[in-house]
């Protein structure tokens, strides 16, 4: 009994430290993101955004103030003036004595608006969505019509038509990496949204995992159907995507996570800013203001931001969708 | 089902098939052409035969490249089937609260690669990153991460005081940061699938061991992990292939300028981004180092379908 309770001891803390070791970083992504600027770059490291103040009894008033240097009996102060950020007056000499410290956690709230300010993050926003809507409208429509071919319709080349796509699925995209940026430059298509866009509203995964789906559907459905004279089209409106919902439901996840990290693609087939989409934004953000660092963690937790309560809300359906996928792929 | 019309089928898969002949069957060909050929972004000028090719094998970015690349890989793919498979057998355990694991386990996966990997190169950070002051409490300070240069082995015997040869060095710090972050961000998923694989394994086999006398380590090595084996198998490929492709984390993680210090980060992928798209824009010679990324992850990937198949159960 005792060792039982121990076992279930060890494997419960080697599960959360597991869980601590996944989400500490985002955690502290956020606390750092509400910390301010100054007291990241004194070595604030810990996750509670305290700020040390400095005050100093001068002329009578208790003014912030910042130490330059300190001996054993005075120091050498800047004193703030009233907006804390600039100073009204530079190396005063004043006793230790007169020196009191603070410390209070507060929230700097204004990074995230400062980071919108500094980079059009709404527009890389806006980019973002508008290409993985259409992107994945256009994964729907034609994954459907394909899967449905594949699934349920008799014509020459069917098979090896099929393989022929899931041979390229396999191929990783740094290999048509360049080829398309010389065939997009070519049609003329670089630095525009259709580069975004096009290219990937056909998903060869989407169209395989339609396809099991509908190969389940029983034959009696269809026939029923074209007895009561139903088209082939309708078939697929009215009978075999309404009853494949959970299915057309995980393509979409996948294509909305997809379009909303992808990051390689249109860091190379744009380079205008007001195409930017938000991980693009958001690497050259980095690239740019690598010492705002405070800044630099608002943009990051703006970023995740949607997906991740995207994610939290409907983390069942996510997971199970990511568990299908892999089994069958 | 009548055939009212015999292209009609056709008509069904057009749309799809136009964009994937257009964006990926041409560009996969068109890749493997270009390489053959002096080829800029106005279009072929010169045929070149193997020249690039032949470049290649004495370029010793790309081989610095390839092994860090392979550094890369062999450290993350097992350390990450391991822990995977470990993780999900805890969790196996009629353990409470095994849905808040899960999600917590399964954040990484759905966050992008550029935020987490500017959230992680922070981490990093020698002066005020959390990584050292964490590591702080343990009585280990100093430590450079992504500015170190020096291979792990070395910082490891240098501190006990033995000298060894530089070709023993191991990868150096700064990969093992971009190798923590790819055993970070894999592990979730991972532990997920093993998790749906393991609840699929009938409990009358741990019963038949029980009622035997075998104890749960003798359970876990005679009957999960033989009948877990496609799962492992499945985990080990995309892995691999995954792991091959790193590509983010080096790009925003590292330097200026990128692959540092002193190239021992620069991976694979990120070799035919800079010939490709950066100062050289040599579209030719970073084709001919695309396809042997690709010629090597279709290797990795049929041997280990081969050893698939020899230790079925």
């Amino acid at each position: 009994m005792f060792k039982r309770l121990i076992g279930k001891a060890v494997i419960y803390f080697l599960l959360v430290f597991c869980g601590l070791v996944m989400v500490v970083p985002f955690l502290w992504m956020v606390t750092t993101s509400l910390k301010s600027q100054t007291e990241i770059n004194r070595g604030s490291v810990g996750f509670a955004p305290i700020e040390n103040s400095i005050y100093c009894e001068y002329n009578g008033e208790k003014v912030k103030a910042e130490i330059v240097t300190q001996n054993e009996q005075t120091s050498i102060i800047n004193i703030y003036d009233e907006s804390g950020k600039s100073f009204k007056q530079s190396y005063v000499e004043v006793p230790n004595s007169s020196l009191t410290k603070e410390k209070k956690i507060k929230f700097h709230f204004n990074n995230f608006i400062e980071a919108f300010r500094k980079v059009p993050f709404g527009r890389y926003f806006l980019n973002t969505i508008f290409v993985s809507f259409c992107v994945l409208f256009g994964v729907l429509v034609t994954s459907s019509l394909a899967a449905y071919a594949f699934a349920r319709m008799r014509f020459k080349g069917r098979d090896f038509i099929f393989y022929l796509f899931i041979s390229m699925m396999m191929v990783p995209q740094p290999i048509y990496l360049i080829p398309s940026y010389f065939l997009l430059t070519k049609i003329g298509w670089i630095n525009t949204y259709q580069a975004l866009i096009i290219p990937w509203i056909a998903n060869i995964f989407s169209i395989f995992l339609l396809r099991q789906q509908f190969k389940t559907i029983p034959q009696e459905l269809f026939d029923a159907a074209v007895i009561d004279g139903c088209s082939r089209f309708g078939i697929l409106w009215r009978i075999v995507l309404p009853i494949s919902k959970p299915i057309l439901a995980t393509t979409a996840i996948f294509s909305i996570i997809g379009s909303w990290n992808s990051f390689m693609w249109p860091l190379v087939m744009t380079s205008s800013e007001h195409l930017r989409v938000l991980q693009v934004g958001l690497s050259y953000f980095a690239q740019e203001s690598s010492s705002q660092t405070a800044l630099l963690m608002s943009a990051s937790t703006f970023s995740i931001a949607p997906l991740l309560i995207l994610f939290l809300f409907a983390q069942k359906q996510i997971i199970s969708s990511f568990i299908t996928s892999g089994l069958k792929g | 089902m009548k055939e009212k019309n015999k292209f009609s089928p056709y008509l069904y898969i057009l749309p799809a098939a136009i964009i994937i002949l257009v964006f990926r069957l041409v560009p996969i060909i068109l890749s493997f052409i270009i390489s053959f050929f002096k080829w800029t972004i106005r279009g072929p000028e010169k045929f070149l035969g193997l020249e690039n090719y032949i470049q290649l094998l004495h370029d010793v970015e790309f081989w610095q490249s390839l092994a860090n690349t392979f550094y890369l890989v062999i450290f993350v793919v097992p350390i990450t089937l391991v822990l995977s498979l470990l993780f999900a057998s805890l969790l196996n355990r009629s353990i409470k609260f095994t849905g808040i694991f899960r999600t917590t386990y399964f954040i990484p996966t759905v966050t992008s690669l550029v935020a987490i990997s500017i959230v992680w190169k922070l981490i990093f950070s020698p002066q005020n990153g959390l990584m050292n002051h964490i590591l702080g409490f343990f009585g280990i300070h100093g430590l450079g991460w992504l500015s170190e240069s020096r291979g792990i082995f070395t910082l490891f015997f240098d501190s006990i005081g033995i000298a060894i040869p530089e070709f023993l060095g191991g990868p150096s710090l700064a990969l093992v940061a971009i190798i923590i972050v790819c055993i970070w961000r894999s592990l979730g998923y991972n532990t997920i699938i093993y998790l749906a694989g393991l609840q699929n394994i009938p409990n009358v086999y741990y019963e038949a061991a029980e009622i035997d006398g075998a104890s749960k380590i003798k359970q876990f090595f005679k009957i999960t992990v033989p009948l877990i084996s496609p799962t492992t198998f499945y985990v080990l490929i995309m892995t691999t292939i995954v792991t091959f492709q790193v590509f983010s984390q080096v790009y925003l993680m590292t330097g200026p300028p990128v692959g540092g210090p002193l190239g021992t980060t620069k991976v694979i992928v990120y070799y035919i981004f800079d010939k490709g798209f950066g100062e050289t824009q040599n579209l030719s010679y970073a084709s001919a180092v695309a396809l042997i990324l690709f010629i090597i992850i279709l290797c990795a990937t049929m041997i280990q379908k081969q050893l698939e198949k020899k230790v079925q159960y």
